[in-house]
């Protein structure tokens, strides 16, 4: 049968405020154990939550980003559970009054077209700790530096049909949300979660097939497998004639499987309830006014602006707008360099192959955008050419200086001296005059495809130092006799 | 020297007459050889105290103004202090010593005060007659066949005896005054939001507030003084400025009227108690006060919806004491749920384990719109009665408790009767309004509280009406007598 996918997600987006939700500890990543705690985060008795109201403002700038209902009147809740890691038995969340409500975003997917994707709403909650299982010889140890380290749950329509939709889509968040400044986005630190809702229904039914969720995915590739792989499972069970069992998977991106965690009918009861410990908020509309007017430039705004302002293609535009690091690199260079054209050329190209080589992400580069610029404007001044530039990047990647200390100290400086490259043409045309020849016996076709070889004899000659604008047209002349 | 008021002691240690250690060595003496009877503290702190006294007496001596300096006074053992172990009367935290204090206490500590001890209580402040403790029933000191009330039975009957000046306790649904009432004291339930609630060990955090317990609305003043206002640990603790709660104690109180809800006078009123209110009520009258018949007509409903919403909120505030971090864990351990279970059912009370069960049940799937929201109504409708009262009368009167203190064990096996016994103080709760209990004569050798209510933020009021009765009368200068190390 032809199956239709249904994606809905869940991101869970740590914000980047200095203290926690509702403590005054900080939420630095990496610290001792149970170090970044006050009483609050460990559910000492008698502590009491007080709302940081930096969380506030922060969610209501992505409220604002994607064209959503601000919940004037927002209630935290608590949702009750045990585990060893939820030091107050109740994570505190909000359920009937989210601070953000329904809003869209738009996703351009590969073939160029745009998708809008609905956001049911999103609303505030304070992360648990962490259960620690090595190192304690059958034990359980508890650090709750995260716990109430402030979390924004964005949850989606299930308005996705694929992997690579549902892809493009966190990636927009993703790149929403380190545009704001919200969240660092790091993935891999757990920055980010995913927790993907899947679904079949043979196409054209209307109705939703019963849906799976995978929990806690966390990279934009983890998201694409495990999509893909759950279609697959779910398929294989419908096609045999089974029932898909509404349950919480789990995705093993070693053995690239989803595994059950607990089925629907294991679900806590989480008995939500408005918490007592803390006020209703209440927001004017002057906040939230004052809020959406200062938003920073978002993606699609910072594309469209490269578009007409430095005339790069959509395409370009596009990746260099993709993440905020990028578009600042970017456009870093581009004024460095003085030719943004030139600049998204080489972030794009050369750059880029060191970056993916490395793994490594924009901001860790080696070559900062201004070494970037610097190199470019001595390809624009015709100091070096562009392929003398490749290896001199190569050099400042490695760390040999900067791109004028490795020109000077490689005497890597382009010959422009037409008296010079003349002298060397002279003698390129006497140590070939076979080839020279050839060439003069040859109709113009032929001899444009000749010209390269005597081009690459001169640019031998002046260890690639020789100026190729300079060169052609003197070539030509001494050439044709 | 023992039933001396707070102003007159802080007289006498600035006239040099004693020192504030010399005090604190009379009632830790009189603790020692009284408290045997009564079991009205978990625990008592003698070289802290000692050693606040001294650095009270140096206070003094160096000009301190603070009314409360040098004063011993005892805490209800549900704030956390530093250091100093603190139960909730509960094996669950039979082992807890905060390393944090209560804005309360730490209040009080900054005004100079002495801490005798931790005074006993109902386990998790879950009780009316203070025979749900881990550390034993408390006895009241008019007759120890009785209970004291609760849930601050210990801190009641602490000051009732002599054992220190002034308590702090805690009211939830009349855990201040139904106590005060049964021992003879004064006891203020201030507004909710009026006194942090930092450090104090949450039962039901929408109804729970502190408040003093003294020998007089005048000694509850000082202490209010100290304990209330804004606090930056507390998102529910209000920003109204607090008054000076002394300065109009003397207030004349020609033309105040009172409102007399006629629910709190119908059937389930000791008529013996009944008459010591209405012999108040008529001393309020010759003191210029007008009486004005009132209704509250959903008074009656105060108790189911209290009893949906505390327990609701004390099922989720109790999850923390869960034997992972602090207080008790169960022995050898099999697994999670093992611990989790054992160190539960063996931590908590009965009483404690009912409560947590109903609020559990209450907010499960399914019944959460038939209890807890209902409840939340209903408590609407109990506030906007009072709201509407209060536009009519500057302060509402009536019993705090239908009896007096009743026999111990005598209502342990009707836990409707137990519940009953709040039926005129639980409302004053879901209200979130500041109400008094203070006491206005004795039923069968007995004392009973007169209860007056007052609009939000109306403490100054209360204290003013409770202060000139206490001028016109002398209930509240009556002392139980106990035989010494008996």
């Amino acid at each position: 049968m032809n199956w239709e996918v249904v994606i809905g997600l869940e991101i869970h987006a740590q914000l980047s405020t200095q203290s926690k939700l509702f403590s005054g500890a900080a939420t630095s990543f990496g610290a001792e154990p149970n170090t970044n705690t006050t009483l609050v985060d460990l559910g000492m008795p008698g502590a009491l939550p007080v709302f940081n109201k930096e969380a506030l403002r922060m969610a209501v700038m992505f409220g604002s980003a994607v064209n959503a209902e601000i919940g004037m009147t927002s209630v935290f809740a608590r949702k009750n559970y045990f585990y060893p890691d939820l030091p107050k038995g109740y994570q505190t969340s909000q359920m009937d009054h989210p601070i953000v409500g329904k809003g869209f975003l738009d996703i351009t997917l590969d073939d160029g077209t745009v998708k809008r994707v609905g956001i049911t709403r999103a609303h505030l909650e304070e992360d648990a700790g962490k259960s620690l299982h090595e190192d304690f010889h059958g034990m359980t140890g508890i650090d709750l530096n995260r716990s109430s380290t402030p979390l924004l749950e964005i949850v989606s329509e299930p308005d996705m049909r694929s992997a690579k939709e549902a892809v493009a889509y966190v990636k927009m968040i993703h790149s929403i949300v380190t545009y704001l400044g919200i969240c660092d986005g790091n993935m891999a630190e757990g920055s980010m979660r995913c927790d993907i809702n899947i679904s079949l229904r043979p196409k054209g039914q209307e109705e939703f097939g019963t849906r799976t969720e995978i929990k806690n995915v966390n990279s934009f590739r983890f998201i694409e497998r495990a999509i893909y792989t759950e279609i697959e499972r779910q398929a294989d069970i419908l096609e045999d004639g089974g029932k898909i069992v509404q349950e919480t998977r789990l995705y093993d991106p070693d053995k690239d499987e989803t595994r059950s965690m607990r089925s629907k009918e294991d679900a806590n009861d989480y008995r939500y309830f408005p918490c007592p410990d803390l006020l209703p908020i209440e927001l004017t509309q002057e906040y939230v006014d004052d809020i959406a007017a200062n938003l920073p430039e978002l993606p699609m705004q910072k594309a469209e602006r490269f578009m007409s302002e430095y005339k790069l293609s959509e395409y370009d535009a596009g990746v260099l707008s993709a993440t905020r690091a990028m578009a600042d690199y970017f456009e870093e260079v581009a004024k460095a360099a003085g030719n943004a054209k030139l600049a998204a050329n080489w972030v794009m190209g050369e750059l880029s192959k060191y970056l993916n080589t490395e793994g490594k992400e924009i901001t860790e580069s080696n070559v900062s955008a201004e070494q970037l610029g610097g190199l470019l404007v001595r390809i624009g001044d015709n100091t070096i050419n562009g392929n003398t530039a490749k290896s001199v990047l190569q050099a400042m990647w490695e760390g040999q200086g900067s791109a004028d200390e490795i020109i000077e100290a490689k005497g890597l400086k382009q010959v422009t001296d037409t008296g010079a490259i003349e002298a060397m043409i002279q003698g390129v045309i006497e140590a070939n005059a076979a080839q020279v020849e050839q060439f003069r016996a040859s109709d113009e076709d032929k001899q444009k495809k000749m010209i390269g070889f005597f081009m690459g004899q001169v640019m031998k000659a002046s260890q690639g130092k020789a100026n190729p604008g300079v060169v052609t047209p003197i070539l030509n002349k001494l050439l044709k006799g | 020297m023992v039933d001396q008021s707070i102003a007159s002691l802080a007289q006498k240690l600035r006239a040099k007459e004693i020192s504030s250690v010399e005090l604190t060595q009379d009632y830790l003496a009189r603790i020692k050889q009284l408290d045997g009877q009564l079991n009205s503290f978990i625990t008592v702190t003698d070289e802290v105290a000692l050693a606040q006294a001294e650095a009270a007496d140096k206070l003094i001596a160096a000009g301190s103004t603070s009314a409360l300096a040098g004063i011993p006074i005892a805490h209800k053992d549900l704030f956390c202090t530093d250091g100093v172990l603190t139960t909730c009367a509960s094996k669950m935290l039979h082992n807890f010593v905060p390393p944090y204090e209560s804005t309360v206490t730490g209040r009080m500590l900054a005004s100079g005060v002495v801490t005798l001890g931790k005074t006993n209580m109902d386990e998790f402040a879950m009780g009316s007659s203070n025979e749900n403790s881990y550390y034993g029933a408390v006895k009241n000191p008019w007759n120890l066949e009785k209970v004291p009330g609760g849930s601050s039975g210990g801190s009641a009957a602490a000051v009732a005896a002599g054992l220190c000046v002034a308590a702090t306790g805690t009211d939830t649904g009349g855990s201040i005054r139904q106590p005060a009432s049964f021992c003879g004291i004064s006891g203020l339930k201030p507004t909710y939001g009026r006194v942090s609630r930092f450090g104090m060990i949450a039962y039901a955090s929408s109804l729970d507030q502190a408040g003093p317990m003294a020998r007089s609305a005048e000694d509850c003043a000082h202490i209010l003084q100290s304990i209330a206002g804004f606090d930056g640990n507390d998102s529910t603790c209000s920003e109204v400025a607090i008054e000076d709660y002394t300065a109009n104690l003397d207030a004349p109180l020609d033309g105040l009227t009172i409102g007399l809800p006629k629910e709190y006078f119908g059937d389930g009123l000791n008529n013996d108690v009944a008459t010591v209110i209405q012999d108040a009520v008529k001393e309020f009258e010759k003191l210029g006060a007008k009486v004005k018949e009132i209704s509250l007509p959903n008074l009656n409903l105060s108790i189911p919806s209290y009893y949906v919403i505390a327990p609701s909120e004390a099922s989720s505030n109790l999850s923390r004491f869960d034997g992972v971090r602090y207080g008790y864990r169960c022995e050898e351990p099999k697994d999670l749920m093992d611990m989790y279970k054992r160190s539960r059912g063996e931590g908590f009370g009965k009483e404690v384990q009912k409560r947590i069960m109903v609020g559990t049940y209450a907010l499960s799937e399914g019944y959460y719109d038939a209890y807890y929201l209902k409840a939340q109504r209903i408590r609407r409708l109990i506030k906007e009665d009072f709201v509407n009262a209060l536009a009519e009368v500057d302060v509402i009167m009536g019993p705090v408790a239908p009896t007096t203190a009743f026999g111990i064990g005598a209502k342990t096996d009707d836990p409707i009767a137990m519940y009953l016994e709040d039926i005129y103080t639980l409302s004053i709760n879901l209200a979130g309004i500041p109400a008094m209990s203070i006491p206005a004569g004795f039923a069968d050798g007995m004392p009973v509280g007169l209860q007056i209510m007052g609009n939000y933020f109306a403490e100054a009021k209360l204290l003013n009406v409770a202060h000139k009765f206490q001028q016109a009368t002398d209930w509240h200068t009556k002392n139980p007598s106990l035989a010494e190390g008996a």
